[in-house]
């Protein structure tokens, strides 16, 4: 057992913080919103040379073979510059659900050109909110003559613009009632309409509607007829990755602050120079730190060698953890920044929404506490 | 990074299961378990003391020539959560936390030479003369006089709040020995025998029950000059390194784990009728016990980065804030499991060594106390309001 970082962990931290610090900035952001994709076409390809979209694949997959301490550093450095770029969308969710559940043709086909920037994914998994469980899905999948029928409607897919292809969760028609598939759907397929809206923070948010798109057999994503638990495995390692991701935007709001009140004058002295301040400002570090913690423990343990309860049990657990902290730490930003906190002419804003996103996306924090609540008396593992 | 424990921090796991096994009487066990104050009366540490001096693992921060083990973080780690599990008394900390690291960096030779060994084996007890019913949290303004007469020192004033006053043989205090132009000017760090004569006690009961701390008069106590710590004056510099160590640099987290296991296990148990099964008693639980999921690895991320014996510097103030903010928690969801019962007073002390059939269970008796005396964790060592202004200044720089 040891926590301090290896060389190779050091120096991903600081290339990534590197270019994140020299690329991006207010103005860039704003620029980046207003394409149709909601980023950059450019950073993606740059991120693509730098060997970052590889991180998350194996070797053999055609990545680097990065583990989930590694996805950990560039999603917080990511989020310190609130980058709009998709590596949630595309490279841990649809990659991720490629890698976990796709043949070996399927991998060989996509994940290399996904390293190489080349295709952008979307996951389409839920149909309601995920508070209702990951089983609440009504899209069904029939096998005919020609190959697959799909009919049903996803609803907050991220990123779906940009994507070339869609992985679509549906029931199997005619399997049981476990029978849950993943199907590659082509941006272009016949019967798929996408309505698309910009995403609270950064990046596009869209619903999906299937209304029969027929799919050659070879886009069901492997054999297992029971995908729901590596569909959970696969979210539980968004959420993992996403905690980090949300402890850069965090570290990046208790910086600012912490110079806001030491730089901003009132009653004839620094707004830090009063102990209410103060206080308020060592909280705002503590649950940054609290949450730092939590994410790379959540990350530790969505290694290999978890066992699978320990495993949802760390992610749904950070999920809430870091969500509590990222609430506090957004909401006393904003305030201590007194009304030029509520505008859109500062960051504080931007992070403000990137944070509420992150509580929104994937199940609340509370729903993540009644998971963690009920793994934990199943497991008796306190 | 690596979360698993390799094929030596194993064995080396075994190695202090079968320690425990051998040397942890049933006896003690129980009486630790049913001892609601933050520390246990001697008859209950000494004997466990005696297994692990024999082992030379009293002091597991120690640097190796001092008399500690020589373990690496993930040794130290192992070793408290192993005696966490099992619930082996703590060693007194006035000793083996707070005079001894500062005896190892600040003592002369012939001081670390008498009192070192005497911490390790037991034979003396200490405790803290810090704070004066005058200065709580604004220490520096401590008025409790040190005289220099000849090769002594006359001591006059009180301390109070000290813990295990009345069991000690010895006392590391604070004192004036002079008036400078700040506060933190001339005062001194002193040594102090609780045998001398003019020192007397008063026992300060708390409103958990218990009977731990002390008001400590002294009236003409003379002290050896040769029992002051390095410079006169300079006391103020060495009684904040030590602060450092009482506050954190020491390993909470597996207590605190084994605290909330405890009470998950009265949850579940048929005397309260499986409480757990409460959805607002489970999230709780889990609510706390992700607190103590950070807490732990910001230990862990501590314990990686420092040598042994190396002072921790402010970080010891965010955990000890948000330990002993964990601990409150703790005792309080501990409160509400049980329900009305915990309305019933057990007045007995100590618990273990009670003769009558309580009105409350074995397993409840300690609950209330403990979250009673439990909050003076937020205020002892530097209240919270205190540690906030440490990591203001130091780390946030405002």
């Amino acid at each position: 057992m040891d926590l301090t970082p290896t060389d190779s962990q050091r120096m991903l931290r600081e290339s990534v913080a590197r270019y994140v610090a020299e690329n991006y900035d207010s103005e860039g952001r704003r620029k980046a919103a207003q394409e149709p994709q909601g980023f950059s076409a450019q950073h993606w390809r740059n991120f693509a040379e730098l060997g970052w979209l590889g991180l998350a694949f194996s070797e053999e997959d055609g990545g680097f073979g990065g583990g989930p301490v590694d996805i950990g550093i560039v999603m917080e450095e990511f989020g310190r510059g609130a980058v709009a770029e998709p590596f949630l969308s595309t490279v841990l969710l649809g990659g991720g659900a490629i890698a976990t559940c796709g043949s070996a043709a399927q991998k060989r086909d996509f994940l290399p050109q996904i390293v190489q920037g080349d295709l952008h994914l979307s996951f389409a998994h839920y149909e309601k909110d995920p508070r209702h469980g990951l089983d609440a899905i009504a899209a069904e999948a029939r096998r005919e003559q020609d190959g697959w029928h799909l009919r049903g409607r996803k609803v907050a897919v991220l990123d779906a613009a940009a994507a070339g292809i869609h992985v679509v969760s549906a029931r199997i028609a005619g399997a049981g009632d476990d029978a849950v598939a993943l199907f590659l759907v082509p941006r272009n397929a016949r019967g798929l309409t996408l309505r698309d809206a910009p995403r609270m923070g950064g990046g596009r948010i869209a619903d999906l509607v299937l209304d029969d798109v027929v799919l050659p057999y070879d886009a069901r994503l492997g054999e297992d007829d029971n995908a729901l638990p590596a569909i959970a495995r696969i979210i539980d390692g968004a959420l993992t990755a996403m905690s980090a991701e949300a402890v850069g935007l965090m570290s990046a709001l208790v910086d600012t602050t912490i110079e806001f009140t030491k730089t901003r004058k009132q009653f004839g002295r620094a707004l830090a120079a009063n102990q209410v301040i103060r206080h308020r400002l060592v909280d705002m570090y503590i649950a940054c730190d609290e949450a730092r913690s939590t994410a790379l423990r959540a990350a530790l343990y969505s290694g290999e060698s978890s066992n699978d309860v320990v495993r949802a049990m760390a992610a749904s657990g950070a999920k809430c953890k870091v969500g509590t902290s990222a609430r506090k730490i957004a909401e006393e930003a904003v305030q201590l920044h007194g009304a030029m906190g509520v505008t859109d002419e500062l960051d504080v804003g931007l992070y403000f929404k990137r944070l509420l996103a992150f509580e929104t996306m994937l199940g609340s924090g509370d729903h993540h506490l009644r998971r963690h609540a009920a793994l934990m008396r199943q497991s008796a593992s306190v | 990074m690596e979360l698993e424990f390799n094929a030596e921090e194993l064995a080396f796991r075994d190695e202090i299961r079968a320690f425990i096994a051998d040397n942890f009487k049933p006896e003690t066990r129980r009486a630790q378990k049913l001892t609601p104050s933050f520390q246990s009366d001697p008859d209950v540490v000494v004997p466990w003391q005696k297994a692990l001096h024999a082992r030379g693992w009293v002091a597991p921060g120690w640097p190796k020539d001092a008399g500690g083990p020589g373990w690496n973080a993930a040794q130290r780690f192992i070793f408290e959560a192993e005696c966490a599990r099992v619930g082996t008394p703590a060693m007194s900390p006035m000793g083996v936390r707070m005079v001894g690291p500062l005896l190892i960096r600040y003592g002369s030779q012939e001081q670390k030479d008498f009192y070192l060994p005497r911490i390790l084996s037991g034979e003396d007890l200490w405790c803290q003369g810090y704070s004066e019913p005058g200065s709580g949290s604004d220490l520096a303004s401590l008025r409790t006089k040190a005289e220099r007469k000849g090769d002594h020192y006359v001591v006059n004033g009180t301390k109070i709040w000290t813990t295990h006053a009345h069991f000690a043989n010895r006392m590391f205090a604070l004192v004036r020995t002079s008036d400078g132009a700040r506060q933190q000017d001339g005062i001194s760090f002193l040594l102090i025998d609780m045998k001398t004569p003019g020192i007397t006690i008063r026992p300060i009961r708390t409103m958990g029950g218990d009977h731990e701390v002390n008001q400590v008069f002294f009236d003409d106590v003379h002290v050896p000059a040769a029992n002051l710590v390095g410079e006169e004056g300079q006391g103020w510099t060495y009684g904040k390194y030590l602060l450092e160590f009482e506050r954190g640099g020491g390993v909470v987290s597996p207590k605190l784990r084994q605290a909330l296991r405890n009470i998950c296990e009265v949850a579940e148990s048929e005397v309260t009728d499986h409480a757990i099964a409460h959805p607002e008693i489970a999230m709780k639980i889990s609510e706390i016990s992700l607190d103590l999921d950070a807490l732990e690895f910001a230990e862990l991320r501590v314990l990686s980065a420092l040598q042994s014996g190396q002072n921790p510097g402010a970080v010891s103030s965010s955990l000890k804030l948000r330990a002993s903010e964990i601990h409150q928690a703790i005792t309080r969801i501990g409160v509400e499991v049980i329900g009305q019962s915990a309305l019933i007073e057990e007045p007995m002390r100590p618990l273990y060594a009670l003769n009558h059939e309580s009105l409350l269970p074995e397993a409840f008796l300690t609950l209330v106390p403990r979250h009673l005396n439990g909050r003076a964790n937020t205020i002892f060592g530097g209240s919270s309001e205190i540690q906030r202004e440490i990591i203001a200044k130091q780390v946030l720089g405002v």
